[in-house]
């Protein structure tokens, strides 16, 4: 399998009583909260981290976008995938992703990403999100019509990627006269789309569909429900007439290796409990603006999925659930080879620095992971048989 | 007490509830963000009119349609709304987000109206006090700022929200009015196009439209009367439906003089 690492790049210096006061580490706690003065060593430690995973060998490193929030310094991506392109040399580097129906140029996006794939040498993978709810009240734009730009900024982007320019564009949110895209990106005919999702159905259909076949990304899930999705993709892309592979197939999940089982659970401990508890902490209304989702899934989030979210999270409940793997090198590599024989991922994509978590710990952790896990997972989903990861999967 | 009546009537693709009671001129009540209810107000206002309560396409129990991107398409669709049902001489009255759409069709067409009354309309906004943010609020804060008198806030949060309709009304509400947020930034430079009697009605105490924006309506109507009702909240309809209805049946029985 190929191995990643996924910074998110959150302010750690976030003051952690800030819930006395505020419900929401996003959109309306007081930017007062950020202290200027603290960005820019902020910034050199994280992308510092991201060259570190470079230079250890890691398949690839990942940046994604959050607006208006302690949970995340990137509202801009690309700007930090830009310094990645000068300073690492061999990783794939994943945006996951751009918002689209955030923007009102998605040729933007297109240009971006293009600009990113030249510089880095054709390193890119492209993310394509509708981004989470609190984002449609950051950018103002109306969540009702967020399905709707996603598919029409998708497939404006893809053209602009694939079509010979100039070409005009009429839909119902974007309207272009002149598409014509300069540079054009160097991997042909497009860069690999990933597509990181909590798992709605509709989405892992349009993934999985055999004129797309994105790569599915399942984020901060329990193992029960990436397992359920992962299988659901395999049976559409059967259902679609080809076998779908390990490589379409990513997960997402909080990751920290230290010298034994009680060291990492004790060190990982504070910072993974901040990381549930207070930075992805929001309120119903503001995780679900009307229209985000469907009436029938809002109505299934709200009774099922969001009573795993509350606020009380412990680390050794979220251990159990599989939605952190912690420990030493070796349960660490256990875990791993068990998930992907019975789930059949061939991306593991691990985010080695969470929320309040010091650098000496996420170097600690990726230098362990890269010696002693690492070697031991390349190549195992690649050597696995579709067929065995069918039967493994059922 | 009138009795009520339920039928259901398909314009332009969308079939909806109309609820009606009361005989005597028509008044056509355009209800708020949160749907379609028959509220004491009706009750009242039905002794004297012929009450027409639709439920607004995309709300309640009927999809949204997909030709309903902006308060424009509803308000265009009621214009419809009031020529399949031959209605002349209406009495139109709307609530909050009912209000504002009360609003964009007046602009546009008055031809069957014979009056226009306001309630607590959203639409203008006031930049000195803002609009209560009713999407990011929890139920119990919106249920609160409908009123001024808590104890019938309380009262309210007692009954169990039926989630579906809440999810589709929100759903249909954010679809008009999440950007800009419950305004139209252009109305009030055809609101002089309402040449008929306008009433500006509201409680004093409103957290989700402010009393600070009625002098915004008020600056660019060409006739209206404004009236404002102590210790109420937004959802004067419900907690002071005695005082609502005596002050439209006066500006309305006023306009006719």
């Amino acid at each position: 399998m190929k191995l990643f690492f996924f910074h998110l790049m959150p302010y750690a210096d976030l003051d952690l009583s800030y819930a006395d006061k505020h419900d929401t580490a996003w959109v309306t706690l007081p930017n007062s909260y950020f202290d200027p003065a603290k960005g820019k060593a902020t910034y050199d430690r994280y992308i510092g981290e991201l060259e570190l995973a470079d230079q250890l060998g890691f398949d690839g490193i990942c940046v994604n976008e959050h607006h208006q929030t302690a949970y995340g310094l990137m509202p801009a991506p690309n700007l930090i995938a830009a310094a990645l392109t000068r300073t690492t040399k061999n990783a794939k580097i994943a945006i996951l992703g751009r918002a689209l129906p955030l923007v009102n140029n998605p040729v933007n996006i297109a240009e971006e990403f293009a600009m990113l794939d030249q510089m880095s040498g054709g390193r890119i993978i492209t993310g394509f999100v509708r981004g989470i709810g609190s984002e449609y009240y950051a950018a103002g734009v109306n969540p009702t019509f967020s399905h709707e730009r996603y598919y029409e900024a998708h497939d404006l982007i893809l053209q602009a990627w694939t079509r010979e320019g100039p070409f005009k564009y009429h839909g119902r949110h974007y309207n272009f006269d002149y598409v014509n895209l300069w540079p054009r990106p160097v991997q042909q005919p497009h860069p690999p789309v990933w597509v990181p999702s909590q798992g709605s159905s509709e989405t892992i259909e349009w993934c999985a569909a055999k004129e797309r076949k994105y790569t599915y990304l399942q984020t901060f899930s329990p193992l029960h429900l990436a397992q359920k999705n992962f299988d659901a993709y395999r049976t559409i892309a059967h259902r679609e007439g080809y076998e779908a592979q390990p490589d379409q197939l990513g997960w997402a999940v909080p990751t920290y290796v230290a010298e034994t089982d009680e060291i990492a659970r004790a060190e990982l401990k504070p910072h993974i409990e901040a990381f549930f508890n207070r930075f992805l902490r929001f309120p119903l209304e503001m995780r679900m603006p009307p229209g985000y989702s469907s009436i029938a899934s809002a109505k299934y989030l709200i009774e099922t999925k969001f009573a795993l979210r509350s606020t009380d999270q412990t680390i050794d409940k979220l251990i159990d659930m599989g939605m952190v793997i912690c420990g030493s090198a070796s349960t660490v590599r256990d875990a791993f080879l068990h998930h992907q024989k019975n789930m059949g991922f061939g991306n593991l994509i691990a985010m080695m620095q969470v929320a309040t978590q010091p650098a000496w710990q996420t170097e600690k952790s990726l230098r362990l992971f890269a010696s002693e896990v690492a070697p031991h997972l390349r190549g195992v989903a690649e050597k696995q048989t579709q067929k065995q990861t069918m039967e493994a999967a059922q | 007490m009138a009795e009520v009546r339920e039928e259901f009537v398909e314009i332009a693709g969308a079939r909806v509830s109309v609820m009606r009671a009361g005989q005597g001129e028509p008044l056509l009540f355009l209800h708020g963000a949160g749907g379609r209810t028959w509220s004491p107000l009706h009750d009242r206002l039905a002794e004297r009119f012929e009450v027409i309560a639709p439920e607004h396409p995309g709300f309640g129990r009927c999809e949204l349609p997909e030709w309903m991107a902006s308060m424009a398409d509803l308000a265009l669709y009621y214009l419809d709304f009031l020529e399949a049902l031959d209605l002349r001489g209406v009495h139109l009255a709307g609530h909050s987000l009912g209000g504002w759409l009360a609003g964009e069709i007046a602009i546009r067409n008055t031809s069957r109206l014979a009056s226009v009354s306001l309630l607590a309309p959203a639409g203008i906004a006031a930049p000195e006090e803002p609009f209560g943010d009713i999407f990011l609020w929890s139920h119990e804060q919106g249920t609160r700022a409908q009123f001024y008198d808590q104890a019938l806030a309380e009262k309210r949060l007692a009954i169990p929200p039926n989630l579906d309709l809440v999810l589709q009304n929100k759903t249909a509400t954010a679809r008009l009015a999440w950007s800009p947020r419950l305004c139209n930034l252009q109305l009030p430079y055809w609101l002089h196009r309402i040449d008929k009697p306008t009433l500006l009605l509201w409680g004093r105490q409103d957290r989700v439209i402010p009393y600070a924006c009625e002098a915004y309506w008020k600056k660019d109507l060409r006739h209206s009367v404004s009236r404002v009702i102590e210790e109420c909240g937004h959802g004067l309809h419900n907690e002071k439906p005695d005082a609502a209805s005596q002050h439209m049946i006066a500006f309305i029985e006023g306009a006719k003089a």
